[in-house]
């Protein structure tokens, strides 16, 4: 007997790029007058939380907080799961790269272990997990270009398996002043906002940013 | 947790490091109580002198600017992929079959160059080096490419596990390794971790890791299901949500991995052999580790650490150690760790010290853990 996978929801998506903040396709923060690290910075301010942490994390780990915290704001109620029945699927094109440029330069006077440890791409996975208390399946995967039907795939095999009740999936990748960030909340039952999760949907939420 | 709907085999492998260019001369010599580990004087790669086991020592930087041309991290991916597939009958070409490749840093050498030199930034991305790889086997698609610290083995044995078992592919080619640049080695000695001796996992002096260099592959099918092949019955990965450099203090995330691969697998701790740890040799994981396998339920179950033989290959290292282990469970045998003289963990488990036949010999698990908190299990078994 064929067990048809049953139909999975993004309830919600949050997209930063070229200085703006989108939240489920909208724009809802923008700041065009800074550069990255200045446009990182305002945007958690704008966000008006405390975590301190944030200014130890590397640009990678800042654009992928920030985008899970706008993600999940509002309409994630994390306390109907268990911490290991959400997790965190992430990919993207250049890996640790920025960070690796820095932390290797780093090492011609003093190779620092603060930039080190960010020198590799599922940290920003591990900060994420760290600040909402996310403890199921997480994994980093390489592509050159955004696949929106892997991640339909893998997220859609491991939600329908019921190895998670929900999973942030998505892309983050930043490399010197390029950048894009886009996250999804995929739930099995649909909230307010909620579009099909499919691959057709993640590439049109994806590409909001007319980028 | 639903089963896997299909007997995932594993109809071949192949490990490259220092010790051989098969799984059989590798396994030969760890039988005989064969480390890599060598003391090295490098100043390429550190001012001080270190010990690792390394591939590359003495070998020339290939000339990248001849087009065809492959640096040494792609050209172990390629031998060992090759050496691997020989004689299974899987083939690349078949769309049937996918390719997955499981690095940490790749090319990263690469960035080393002096300064005022243009970095080949683009052949630095994982996407572009596994590219390379895929086309030069003969695989006409962009590779998936797993980089989750130093679980990335088996994570990517997981994942081909799994886009087999969704009817996605019917095979799997699971191919990982990870050189010892300045850079890998520079950044975990300014972590103080790497030790000046050898490394001794579990052991009461463990003072830090050796690092290691190696390529390894395995060949997964749904195919010979019926046959005699070694099965990856289940997995799981977890994250601390703790630390993005130190493991948990109580090691119930990773036992939670333990838990949920065990149950995917059917089994009870009582059904498993002996585990293959990750057992790196820091204070802090060892412990972690120790406690985890304590609170899964495996506290009598002989436990061991590779780390002695090959230090940590980093992306290779899940496979390397799956290898090892798997071809140590069809032998009857379990290996012991060396380095480890006197227990230094908190928990009493079994640490297997001397290499030891095994009464039975059905079920083995792999564990690691990572940066970022992460954790993997893994049930190979007959």
């Amino acid at each position: 007997m064929i067990h048809l996978p049953d139909q999975l929801y993004i309830n919600a998506s949050s997209l930063i790029s070229q200085q703006v903040v989108y939240k489920d396709r909208r724009p809802v923060f923008s700041d065009q007058g800074s550069d990255l690290q200045g446009f990182l910075r305002s945007a958690y301010q704008g966000l008006q939380v405390n975590y301190p942490k944030f200014y130890k994390m590397d640009n990678l780990s800042k654009l992928g907080w920030l985008c899970a915290e706008w993600l999940l704001r509002d309409h994630f109620s994390g306390e109907v799961y268990r911490p290991q029945d959400v997790g965190v699927v992430l990919s993207n094109a250049n890996a640790s790269l920025d960070t690796d440029i820095r932390y290797f330069e780093s090492t011609r006077q003093f190779a620092s272990p603060a930039l080190f440890v960010y020198t590799l791409p599922n940290i920003v996975i591990g900060e994420i997990c760290i600040r909402h208390h996310f403890q199921g399946e997480n994994a980093f995967f390489i592509f050159e270009h955004f696949d929106a039907n892997f991640i339909e795939q893998y997220v859609g095999n491991l939600v329908n398996n019921n190895i998670l009740q929900a999973c942030i999936c998505g892309w983050v990748d930043c490399l010197g002043d390029g950048y894009k960030a886009a996250l999804f909340l995929v739930e099995k039952k649909p909230g307010p906002q909620a579009m099909e999760f499919t691959a057709e949907n993640i590439l049109t939420i994806y590409h909001s940013d007319n980028g | 947790m639903s089963r896997p709907t299909k007997p995932i085999s594993v109809l071949s492998d192949n490990i490259i490091s220092p010790l051989g260019r098969t799984t059989d001369e590798n396994y030969r010599q760890l039988k005989a109580g064969v480390s890599a580990i060598r003391n090295h004087q490098d100043q390429a790669r550190s001012p001080q002198p270190f010990y690792a086991s390394l591939l590359s020592q003495g070998l020339p930087a290939p000339d990248l600017s001849s087009p065809g041309a492959y640096t040494l991290f792609e050209q172990l991916l390629i031998d060992s992929a090759a050496n691997a597939l020989e004689g299974t009958g899987v083939s690349l070409g078949d769309p049937r079959t996918v390719l997955i490749i499981s690095s940490t840093k790749g090319n990263i050498s690469l960035l080393e160059s002096d300064p005022g030199q243009p970095r080949p930034l683009e052949r630095i991305s994982l996407h572009s080096s596994g590219l390379r790889v895929a086309q030069c086997l003969g695989y006409n698609r962009a590779p998936l490419i797993v980089s989750n610290a130093c679980i990335s083995g088996l994570l990517a044995m997981l994942t081909g596990m799994r886009l087999i078992e969704s009817g996605s592919y019917d095979h799997a080619v699971v191919t990982g390794c990870d050189l010892i640049t300045k850079f890998i080695l520079s950044g975990f000695q300014s972590f103080q971790a790497v030790s000046a001796r050898p490394c001794r996992p579990f052991d009461l002096d463990r003072d830090g890791i050796t690092l290691g260099e190696a390529a390894a592959t395995v060949v997964l099918s749904a195919l010979g299901a019926k046959q005699d092949f070694i099965k990856i019955r289940g997995g799981s990965v977890t994250n601390d949500a703790n630390h993005i450099s130190g493991p948990s203090r109580t090691g119930e995330e990773l036992a939670m991995a333990i838990g949920h691969a065990l149950q995917q697998a059917g089994l009870s701790p009582s059904e498993i052999d002996f585990v293959s740890a990750h057992g790196t040799a820091t204070p802090y994981n060892d412990e972690m580790e120790a406690k985890a396998i304590s609170l899964a339920g495996l506290r009598e179950v002989p436990v061991n650490s590779l780390k002695g033989y090959y230090g940590h290959t980093l992306g290779a290292a899940g496979l390397v150690e799956s290898i090892i282990s798997l071809h140590s469970l069809q032998d009857s045998l379990v290996l012991p760790t060396p380095g480890y003289n006197q227990p230094g963990v908190s928990e009493p488990i079994h640490i297997s010290s001397n290499l030891q036949p095994l009464m039975r010999s059905r079920n083995f698990l792999k564990t690691a853990s990572g940066f970022g908190g992460c954790n993997a299990a893994l049930v190979f078994g007959r």
